[in-house]
């Protein structure tokens, strides 16, 4: 009896290597760089810096992933990215426009950029390939000419909190040093354990809400080992990073925007008509099409969604600089879309996760950042992204092909 | 005469099916040999077995090409003893010009620089053979498929040709270059060419042909001779179909009522040659509970029509009206065609009828998302148990409605096509070819449902290229050939001769 059981363990796992696969690697690869970096990886400092490096990449995964299970990509995000900032920063610094204004109006600029891109992508049926290309080159050399080849800022001081500010605390001074004490650090920061307490608290009830509803309709789920086990790790790890966030100086805005958006991402794509036919647009157009499902213009909104993630992105990434330079989002785009890959997303389309995309993000941000503590050179950076790029793909290949 | 080609006994079974039985096929040095028979009988499989497609070893049974025993276990093998097949889809490169086609893969070459002049001085010399008037640099794009048919057979003949095989060579043509072709034939016999042409156009094969042979369920069952006068289209025809109808085909109450579907002066353009009319004034209609057919061979247009019907996914320059319960309809978009009550479901199953890589489930509500959601999102406990309620109903067998289906058999992949349209709730549905490439039982159990919907008041469009599928399914069938219907048969009036004999008196 419990042989049988062990082996259908194993077969779960087998079948799910992917998923889980990437949260051990994500581990695995956390756990190696905190002993080479004696321990300065997960100092408090140091995970906010790993939020706030990552999170304009994370933003873009974001999009990314949906455009790539459309079956198509974005070359131009890191152009689009720097070209946003660099809009941001000419109407802020140079025209003195209000920041609320100045926030909208680049909004609305990648809004247009994608959807000028997605237009001749969806209904010209331009490879995006080529589209991008194009994008590309377009917003490097318009960024170029906005910014006059010079930096301009630094931006006001509201500006800069789309980056680095931090949430305040909601209780006392007083109760917050005693929390402190009790941790035997500096300061602490209640708002953030409790709401790290709570997140943990609903990500466990709505697993146990669905397993009881595939239960109740007699749906094979996840084995109860695994179950356990792994929302133990995302508790633990969850609380620990909360922890470690709250004696530093607590939750940082651009996390809150970032956790926002990935959950209300996942759920588009996972739970919503529009996500589910964007999957099956990627997986068989011309069956979708034949189902009556209206392709182009599926195609078309998840350029416009890209261009606005860009632009949030370039937002972002301005204000954490506290400048707009020429030179920014160069070559982002190979480290979002790397990230999506990474997480599982097929380059044929159809298949792909959000909350893969992030997990993706974040073994890269921890390489950069784990590798820049460890004082590893720029030009073995890069060698390193790129082979555990390919061994990703690669692994996801190799299973496929053994599953038959 | 010496027999250039014999076959003997040819037998070749794939898992579950027997595609050959005991084949005997006789092709004399220089003789124009003609195979006819339904699609699906078995004379692609022959071919490939002659060929090499299915090396020896694979199936039973011996070859005897030009007195000496063949075993062939490539393509290149039969091409190198001079057997070439010039297949239905041309294998030319449409970018390339016609001398760089012809030598394509032989290039006239020492120490891989090409010869271009001798290229060119060959290819004038071999388009002159075939009678093709255009430069060797002309791309084969630029031209028509007349004409690429041509440059096919210019091919063979650069290499050293004994057997030329055309299969199904004028279906693609107009009436003038089919004439241009037969001509050709019958000038490359007078060179000694021997060669096998696979044709349903019986006029065709009595213009040339010395000798037909016919098969039919994977077995030879009779050889002809033009020398003594037994070659005659109502023979061959009653050949090809003669089989006997056993109860293959579940009964049901046939009782058409008032007209549900009514398409007046249809006409479809393609999409590519603006000038090619595919469909020519067509007109049908569908009665509420009625099961009509359209029958046809493979290329008379009847998935264009279906499909140029089906919110315009065919085709261009479309005209003509639909009517639904009497009223005029616009299916102009697919969306308007699905929410006017139409569903087609495509021959295609595995590259325009499913995401393959998704769960029945998926695929089950896909044309219907909105039934199983509120504002926007999907209420995945709805949709479980809907899909869930198709499998039952629709029998897929498969554990769980979770399973991809990638990996179900084509029977059940198609009952999970028929269980997304008739969740969309259609009136009227358009079935393509329902039942190819599916075994027996499940063919049985597709007809069951076919006859379910009717007996709902549903009207069924039924497109099959198997003639007994029809007359056993069908209370009226539509003939319909290059792109018209050419004739109309009740129930009692259908047989397989009478259908065929429309077809072919083209």
């Amino acid at each position: 009896m419990e042989q049988v059981n062990n082996k259908s363990l194993g077969a779960y796992f087998k079948h799910h290597m992917r998923e889980y696969g990437l949260l051990i690697a994500l581990i695995a690869i956390m756990v190696f760089f905190q002993f080479m970096t004696d321990g300065t990886l997960l100092k408090p400092v140091n995970i906010t810096n790993l939020f706030l490096q990552n999170s304009y990449i994370i933003i873009m995964a974001l999009g990314m992933l949906v455009v790539i299970v459309s079956g198509n990509i974005d070359l131009s995000v890191g152009s689009v990215m720097g070209f946003v900032g660099a809009f941001a920063a000419v109407m802020v610094v140079e025209w003195g426009v209000p920041v609320s204004v100045t926030i909208v109006a680049s909004l609305v600029v990648g809004i247009i950029i994608g959807a000028a891109q997605g237009y001749f992508v969806a209904y010209w049926k331009i490879p995006s390939f080529i589209v991008t290309l194009a994008g590309m080159l377009v917003f490097r050399g318009l960024s170029l000419w906005l910014l006059e080849g010079q930096s301009v800022g630094p931006f006001p001081k509201s500006f800069q909190l789309l980056s680095t500010g931090f949430i305040p605390d909601i209780v006392p001074a007083g109760v917050s040093s005693m929390f402190a004490e009790i941790a035997g650090t500096r300061n602490f920061n209640v708002l953030a354990m409790a709401i790290g307490i709570i997140a943990v608290a609903i990500i466990i009830w709505i697993g146990l809400r669905d397993r009881a509803h595939n239960a109740q309709y007699g749906i094979e789920g996840e084995p109860k080992a695994f179950f356990i086990a792994r929302n133990a790790i995302v508790a633990g790890a969850l609380l620990f990073v909360m922890f470690k966030l709250a004696t530093f100086r607590g939750l940082p805005n651009v996390l809150i925007s970032m956790v926002v958006l990935t959950v209300i991402y996942a759920f588009l794509t996972a739970n919503t008509t529009i996500g589910r036919r964007i999957y099956a647009l990627g997986g068989n157009e011309k069956a979708a099409k034949l189902s009556g499902i209206k392709t182009e213009r599926l195609m078309f909104l998840s350029f416009v969604n890209m261009g606005l993630l860009a632009a949030l992105a370039g937002l972002i990434f301005a204000a954490r600089l506290n400048t707009a330079t020429p030179k920014a989002g160069f070559a982002v785009e190979l480290d979002v879309i790397a990230a999506v890959f990474i997480g599982g997303a097929s380059m044929s389309g159809g298949s792909g996760k959000i909350i893969g995309a992030v997990v993706g993000a974040f073994i890269m941000g921890v390489m950069n950042n784990g590798m820049s503590i460890l004082g590893i050179g720029i030009d073995y950076q890069q060698v390193i992204k790129g082979l555990v790029l390919l061994a990703a793909v690669f692994f996801d290949v190799y299973n496929k092909n053994k599953q038959g | 005469m010496t027999s250039l080609l014999e076959m003997r006994s040819i037998t070749k079974t794939f898992p579950g099916v027997k595609a050959l039985d005991q084949v005997n096929l006789d092709v004399k040095e220089g003789e124009i040999h003609a195979i006819c028979g339904e699609n699906g009988a078995g004379k692609s499989t022959l071919m490939k077995v002659l060929s090499g497609v299915y090396p020896a070893g694979s199936y039973d049974g011996q070859i005897h090409f030009d007195g000496q025993l063949a075993e062939f276990c490539t393509i290149s093998d039969s091409e190198e003893k001079g057997i070439i097949i010039i297949h239905q889809e041309l294998a030319l490169v449409p970018l390339l010009s016609i001398a760089e086609n012809l030598f394509l893969g032989n290039e006239r070459a020492s120490n891989g620089v090409i010869n271009w002049r001798d290229t060119f001085q060959r290819t004038e010399a071999l388009l002159k053979k075939v009678g093709l008037k255009e430069a060797p640099s002309t791309l084969i794009e630029k031209m028509g498929v007349g004409k690429q048919q041509l440059v096919e057979i210019a091919k063979a003949l650069s290499k050293e040709v004994r057997l030329l095989i055309l299969d199904e060579p004028t279906a693609a043509l107009s009436e003038s270059d089919s004439q241009a072709l037969l001509d050709l034939m019958l000038e490359l016999k007078s060179q000694g060419v021997t060669q096998i042409i696979i044709s349903h156009k019986l006029n065709e094969v009595r213009r040339v042909a010395d000798t037909v042979t016919v098969i039919r369920d994977g077995t030879s069952v009779s050889t002809m001779s033009a020398a003594s006068g037994e070659i005659t289209e109502d023979r061959i025809v009653r050949d090809m179909v003669g089989r006997d109808m056993s109860d293959r085909y579940p009964a049901r109450p046939r009782n058409p009522s008032e007209v549900l579907m009514e398409v007046k002066n249809w006409n479809v353009w393609h999409p590519e040659h603006a000038d090619r009319q595919m469909i020519t004034d067509v007109s049908f209609d569908v009665r509420k509970g009625e099961v009509v057919g359209i029958a046809g061979l493979m290329g008379s247009g009847r998935t264009e029509l279906a499909m140029s019907i089906f919110g315009r996914s065919y085709g261009r320059n479309i005209s003509g009206e639909v009517t639904l319960n009497g009223k005029l309809t616009d299916v102009s978009r697919i969306d308007r065609a699905i929410a006017a009550g139409l569903a087609y479901v495509t021959e295609d199953r595995k590259s325009l009828g499913l995401v393959l890589d998704e769960d029945i489930r998926t695929n089950i509500t896909l044309a219907n998302l909105d039934e199983v959601s509120r504002a926007g999102v999907i209420n995945e406990h709805e949709e479980t148990q809907v899909s869930e309620k198709y499998r039952k109903a629709m029998n897929i067998r498969t554990p769980s409605v979770f399973q991809k289906v990638v990996n179900l058999s084509g029977g059940n992949q198609q009952k999970v096509v028929l269980s997304k349209w008739l969740f969309a709730e259609p009136e009227v549905l358009i079935l393509d070819e329902p039942t190819r490439g599916i075994d027996v039982g499940a063919k049985f159990e597709i007809y069951g449902i076919i006859n379910e919907l009717a007996a709902q008041g549903k009207g069924v469009v039924m497109i099959s290229s198997e003639l007994p599928e029809l007359l056993g399914m069908c209370d009226r069938i539509y003939v319909m050939n290059e792109g018209e219907l050419v004739g109309e048969l009740t129930a009692e009036e259908a047989s397989q001769e009478r259908i065929m004999s429309l077809i072919v008196t083209e």
